[in-house]
């Protein structure tokens, strides 16, 4: 069994008029099985109202499955007893930088966390400076958080999880309100946490681009993981992505037409050097 | 426009009141403030002057700055001495036409423009050195023995620090609201009182709804990071007196009884 692990994974939105009598029930998340193993590093890919977002609360033990269960690191969410350890080992970056931000000064944001868990004063220093180097902010520990960009605040939250020392970190569409430059920032810092620290990431997006360097990725709709596999074999179906509303990147979308034209690429390229690299190939010269 | 308000008005320099504990200041603005209300002769104004002039020479906080804040409240201040000044009883000083100035009035009315304006200098003092931040963390410890009786300090403590964290980000949301507005026509500038209050409506609406919008996540964000309250929790900065808080409260005791000493005896 893996860090987390999901059985059957349902849960349902109940709308109630004014007497409390059920108006209709939602469907967010629909039978969903994962298993992700330690270390991986996971994309959830779907578009609005996909149920991802609903998913990636299960894991935090925020909401609690209707139906089906959830396991982080063999701990069963629904189990109150568990319900800080969970809190602790699968932590939580958001998407609205400036609503998760609880510090008046950027390490006081990030000492929040262990505060809460009762790390010695000491402890949290250290922890509060490890964090912080991880995510490149450690000069601006002193700063007010208002005065930072989009992508530094989205990665002093991420140092905000890491300093309570978590297995795996789900990010819910971390990037969906910042800019191009803020959005590669905060990537480049999640990467570097998977790939150095080996923390288990899941990284909830509606970006393709983002998910380029994924060991595995999910693809939802409407409450169901409707694909499942590599970015490489997830890009080389772009009729189904597209069906399920999802932009394929510009370069895949690409190598794509020119296959169907009879152009002889590769299924499934993923960026702009694999590509030259597979024109030059087939045309046999630079 | 409006992202020009400060707050708490901190002003940052490097001086021996800055670095004192939160808690000591908060004590010795209560204590000065008491202590004004204990003299009552001029000898002893003559000591709180010198010592608010000492402490604001420590502070390294130029005068002017703080006399700047002060303005906002030269009108109370007015209106007090003037009541003070005609409406005092006793022997006649001056008198022209109906009203007269007396003898009493004259030395009461000095007084309170003497005692409210230390008061205030004293008090800015105290918020001009030290970061809201630490003002609620000194409040927190402070209070802390009112937890006992069922009073939720640490919950208090947390909602300041929390509303101050957010101050900056909903005065620009009214700013971005009001131009959104103003965009499509609306008209904040013109018209009487009332008329302008009633076109604070439609923006407080969408104000408020955000605001507890961004409550709701930050609720969850704080719960996501094990937030539970103030049991289990330790303090990345812990409030510690040292030798200069020490000393602080030394200076602070001789002080206030000298004088309650100048009262009793002079």
């Amino acid at each position: 069994m893996g860090i987390i692990k999901t059985d059957k994974l349902t849960f349902e939105y109940i709308r109630r008029d004014e007497e409390g009598n059920v108006e209709g029930i939602t469907r967010a998340v629909d039978e969903v099985d994962l298993d992700i193993r330690q270390g991986d590093f996971i994309a959830i890919l779907g578009h609005n109202g996909s149920g991802k977002s609903t998913l990636a609360k299960h894991i935090n033990a925020i909401l609690y499955p209707t139906e089906g269960s959830v396991w982080v690191d063999g701990m069963d969410t629904q189990d109150e007893s568990h319900l800080w350890d969970i809190r602790q080992e699968a932590g939580m970056v958001f998407q609205n930088p400036d609503n998760q931000i609880i510090g008046q000064v950027v390490e006081e944001d990030v000492g929040f966390g262990p505060e809460n868990m009762g790390v010695p004063t000491k402890e949290i220093w250290e922890r509060v400076e490890e964090s912080l180097k991880a995510v490149g902010m450690y000069e601006y520990r002193k700063y007010s958080p208002n005065k930072l960009s989009g992508g530094q605040k989205q990665r002093v939250s991420i140092a905000g999880v890491i300093a309570m020392h978590p297995k795996c970190i789900i990010l819910d569409e971390p990037t969906a309100m910042l800019d191009p430059n803020g959005r590669k920032e905060v990537i480049r810092a999640v990467r570097a946490l998977n790939d150095v620290e080996g923390i288990t990431v899941v990284l909830i997006t509606h970006y393709m681009e983002e998910i380029i360097h994924a060991d595995m990725v999910f693809v939802m709709d409407q409450g169901h993981i409707a694909m499942e596999g590599t970015p490489r074999e997830i890009f080389s179906r772009v009729e189904e992505l597209q069906e399920l509303r999802l932009d394929v990147p510009q370069v895949t979308l690409l190598a794509h037409e020119l296959r169907k034209k009879g152009v002889n690429l590769p299924e499934g390229i993923l960026t702009i050097e694999e590509f030259t690299e597979a024109v030059f190939a087939f045309t046999g010269r630079r | 426009m409006i992202r020009d308000i400060t707050l708490g008005q901190y002003y940052q320099a490097d001086s021996v009141i800055h670095k004192l504990d939160p808690r000591v200041k908060l004590v010795a603005t209560i204590g000065f403030i008491i202590s004004l209300f204990v003299v009552d002769s001029w000898v002893g104004y003559v000591v709180a002057a010198l010592f608010l002039a000492c402490m604001i020479k420590l502070s390294k906080v130029p005068f002017g700055y703080m006399v700047k804040g002060m303005r906002a409240i030269v009108f109370i201040l007015l209106i007090t001495v003037v009541f003070n000044l005609f409406l005092t009883p006793g022997e006649p000083l001056v008198t022209f036409w109906k009203l007269t100035i007396t003898k009493e009035g004259l030395r009461i009315a000095v007084m309170m423009a003497v005692r409210l304006s230390f008061l205030i200098v004293g008090s800015s003092l105290m918020t001009l050195t030290t970061t809201p931040n630490s003002l609620t963390d000194g409040m927190e410890k402070l209070m802390g023995p009112l937890k006992y009786v069922k009073v939720p300090v640490h919950e208090v403590a947390m909602m300041m620090s929390i509303a101050l964290r957010f101050i900056p980000i909903l005065l620009e949301e009214t700013d971005k609201i009001m131009k959104a507005q103003i965009a499509r026509g609306a008209d904040f500038e013109s018209g009487n009182l009332i008329k302008k209050a009633k076109a604070m409506v439609p923006l407080l609406v969408p104000l408020f709804i955000s605001a507890f919008r961004r409550a709701n996540d930050l609720a969850m964000a704080m719960e996501a990071r094990c937030y539970r309250g103030g049991e289990h929790r330790t303090k990345m900065k812990p409030l510690r007196y040292c030798g200069a808080d020490r000393a602080a409260y030394g200076i602070l005791l001789l002080y206030f009884v000298g004088c309650v000493a100048i009262r009793v005896w002079l």
